[in-house]
């Protein structure tokens, strides 16, 4: 479904990542490991299709297609879907009108019929006892005033709302209580499924308690350095990433 | 303003012969009102950029067009323009004028409370003497100011509404000028003065349309009294021609605890000047003046408002927005001024500004002059473009870069209209700003 091959990626001057290389399939739920200023969000962001993200490398295809050169609405279109770490605040427009207003402009993308307000509202309700959400949050403007908890349930209320093929979790545990954490990881596993892939990029092994993977990678100085099973995510947590970098020096000194 | 800045301002001789001629109608009276402001329009001609209060908006281009006296050409009102103007089905009371003249066919009135008129200010000045002399001009001052005295001057006709102390009219009246100019620039001077009595209330709208896209000005003055204890809702709706000149000002004059909400929604026009002065001249009242102006391609939309707090205990809230595109440009000057003898002023006012284009622009100059230590005043304004980091959280929920920034842009205006009280016009505003914004989002409609 995706596939990362040699990517390169520039911020400003700044070389995030160098030599990156994933592969996704479907069903498959990947998570993405590593300090801070390993490149985490930079990943995230440039498989969204952010600006400002100057890819000098390397090829991503996803679902048979040149995902680099596709919009950030034309991903959305693809089926591909990043639930933010810091989710915006979109004051002046409620929740309700934004999710359907996005979930109409997917369909349109993909040839179907927009829905009537009616039974837009009914897939609604049905979909916020996922995440446990009160349905006077949807009248609100979209993450204003939203505690941070309320922020990621809503972000993977809109997924479950956009039914991505492809989920990208940026930090979604960050900011959580263990509440919100386990309201959030139930609806991300009721959202597990055969045809659905998921990228999970976290800091802490704490998320990955309630959403176990099927693969664990550490994403080191703009390279995963190192994958295995969810068993690799308990070894990060006991050690810290202070193992993984001497490794990586190691591993250096050698092909120098 | 010295006698030298006079000299080098703007002449406009045929607009002054009308005004002189005009002038010599009507009572003796009128007459010497109109005289007085005929001559007092000769001698200031147009002001120019020099002036301060006119410093950003160059009204040159009106000078120059050879405009001809609007007459009560109807053949532009067409059905279509009118549901225009009274955006949505109206309940209320419809007056209906052409190029500032009233219209009686096209205007319908339902029953009204007693001693309630409501009516052609024409009629009025005739009829109704004794409750239009001791307001008329009264308020809206044409010494220094070159439109209000053509306007001053040249006054027909225009809305007289006179509603007595104690009389509550529920359903709202709606004032609808309607411009038309066949084949020639010509020019309307409506004139509406509005009374409401001590512990009297109203709903007022002001809605100015133009039938085609064609060159006028309309050159408009509103007087609104608001007796003791008077309660007024007053909106004014612009949608002019985009080829058109619109010149406004309201001035309102505030008794002991009235209270005057006045939204201002301007659409349309090429060059306009939208001006609202309140003066709190009593004391408790409470003023709120909400306003939305949109501008996109080439036209200019000034907004001036001033409040007077010249009485203790008043409050006022001001909020105006200002969206602005392609090469459009808005002002926004508004003063709040706080009389010596005016403590316990509470006033707040606040500008904000959304630039679409590289080429919009916008000057914003919010002022508090204040003369009493006992007040509580704060005032701001801003200017800002959409938030790019918005912009792409809706992109990746795959909602178009044009329709995202419609979306946006939508949210910022729509809070002027979330506002308006009167609901089928709300909705039909809303649809406005919706047409109003959809070439944002050509690449969606194709």
């Amino acid at each position: 479904m995706l596939s990362i091959k040699n990517l390169h990626v520039r911020v400003d001057t700044h070389d995030i990542l160098h030599g990156l290389e994933l592969t996704v399939h479907a069903g498959e739920v990947h998570a993405i490991m590593g300090p801070n200023g390993s490149g985490k969000s930079t990943l995230a962001h440039v498989l969204a299709g952010r600006d400002g993200y100057e890819v000098t490398a390397g090829e991503v295809r996803y679902a048979g297609q040149d995902l680099l050169r596709l919009s950030p609405e034309e991903r959305a279109g693809a089926g591909i879907f990043l639930a933010f770490q810091y989710p915006v605040e979109i004051p002046g427009v409620s929740s309700a009108y934004f999710l359907r207003t996005a979930l109409n402009a997917l369909r349109q993308r993909r040839g179907l019929q927009g829905l009537k307000a009616r039974d837009f509202l009914a897939l609604l309700k049905a979909k916020m006892s996922l995440v446990e959400m009160d349905q006077s949050l949807l009248d609100r403007a979209v993450n204003a005033g939203f505690s941070g908890g309320e922020k990621k349930r809503h972000e993977i209320l809109q997924m479950a709302v956009l039914e991505p093929t492809l989920a990208i979790l940026d930090e979604t545990d960050s900011g959580l209580d263990i509440d919100a954490l386990q309201i959030v990881a139930n609806g991300v596993n009721m959202l597990r499924s055969q045809e659905r892939a998921m990228v999970i990029i976290t800091h802490y092994q704490r998320l990955l308690r309630y959403i176990v993977p099927d693969y664990v990678h550490v994403l080191f100085d703009g390279r995963l350095v190192k994958s295995g099973g969810k068993a690799l995510a308990l070894e990060l947590e006991e050690k810290g990433y202070g193992w993984i970098e001497a490794q990586v020096a190691r591993t250096q000194a050698v092909h120098a | 303003m010295s006698h030298s800045t006079v000299a080098q301002n703007i002449s406009h001789a045929p607009l002054a012969r009308w005004a002189q001629e005009l002038a010599s109608n009507g009572s003796s009276w009128t007459q010497q009102v109109r005289q007085a402001a005929a001559s007092r329009f000769a001698t200031l001609g147009f002001p120019t950029t020099r002036e301060e209060a006119w410093k950003y908006t160059n009204v040159a281009p009106i000078a120059k067009i050879p405009f001809t006296l609007a007459g009560d050409e109807r053949a532009g009102v067409t059905d279509a323009v009118l549901a225009r103007a009274s955006c949505g089905p109206m309940a209320g009371h419809r007056l209906v004028f052409v190029n500032g003249q009233y219209a009686p066919e096209l205007s319908a009135l339902r029953p009204l409370p007693e001693g309630v008129l409501v009516g052609s200010l024409a009629a009025a000045l005739s009829a109704h003497r004794s409750r239009v002399e001791p307001h008329l001009a009264h308020y809206a001052s044409f010494q220094s100011h070159a439109f209000v005295a053509l306007n001053t001057a040249c006054m027909q006709d225009g809305a007289f509404i006179s509603i007595p102390p104690g009389t509550s009219v529920e359903a709202p009246i709606h004032l609808l000028f309607v411009s038309t100019a066949p084949g020639q620039a010509t020019v309307s001077s409506p004139r509406n003065l509005i009374v409401v009595d001590r512990g009297g209330q109203a709903t007022l709208v002001e809605s100015y349309v133009g039938g085609a896209p064609e060159v006028y000005l309309t050159n408009a003055v509103t007087e609104i009294v608001a007796g003791e204890d008077a309660v007024i809702d007053h909106y004014r709706l612009q949608q002019e021609s985009t080829a058109a000149f619109h010149m406004a000002l309201l001035q309102v004059h505030q008794e002991r605890s009235s209270t005057v909400t006045s939204h201002a929604i301007a659409l349309g026009g090429a060059l306009v000047r939208n001006e609202v002065n309140a003066v709190l001249d009593g004391a408790g009242s409470a003023c709120t003046l909400n306003g939305l102006f949109m501008a996109a391609g080439q036209q200019h939309v000034d907004n001036q408002t001033r409040i007077d707090h010249v009485k203790p205990y008043c409050t006022s809230r001001e909020l105006y927005k200002g969206v602005l595109d392609g090469k459009g440009r808005g002002v926004f000057n508004g003063t709040i001024y706080v009389h010596k003898a005016a403590q316990k002023t509470n006033a707040k006012q606040t500008n904000k500004n959304l630039l679409l284009s590289p080429d919009a622009w916008i000057d914003t100059k919010p002022q508090l002059e204040i003369y009493n230590n006992d007040v509580q005043c704060g005032h701001g304004s801003t200017i800002g473009r959409l938030d790019e980091e918005a912009l792409f959280y809706l992109r990746t929920r795959g909602i178009g870069l044009e329709e995202a920034r419609s979306l946006l842009t939508y949210a910022f205006a729509s809070e002027m209209l979330s506002q308006i009280t009167i609901e089928p016009m709300r909705d039909a505003l809303h649809e406005a700003l919706r047409t109003w914004l959809s070439p944002l989002r050509g690449s969606q409609e194709a």
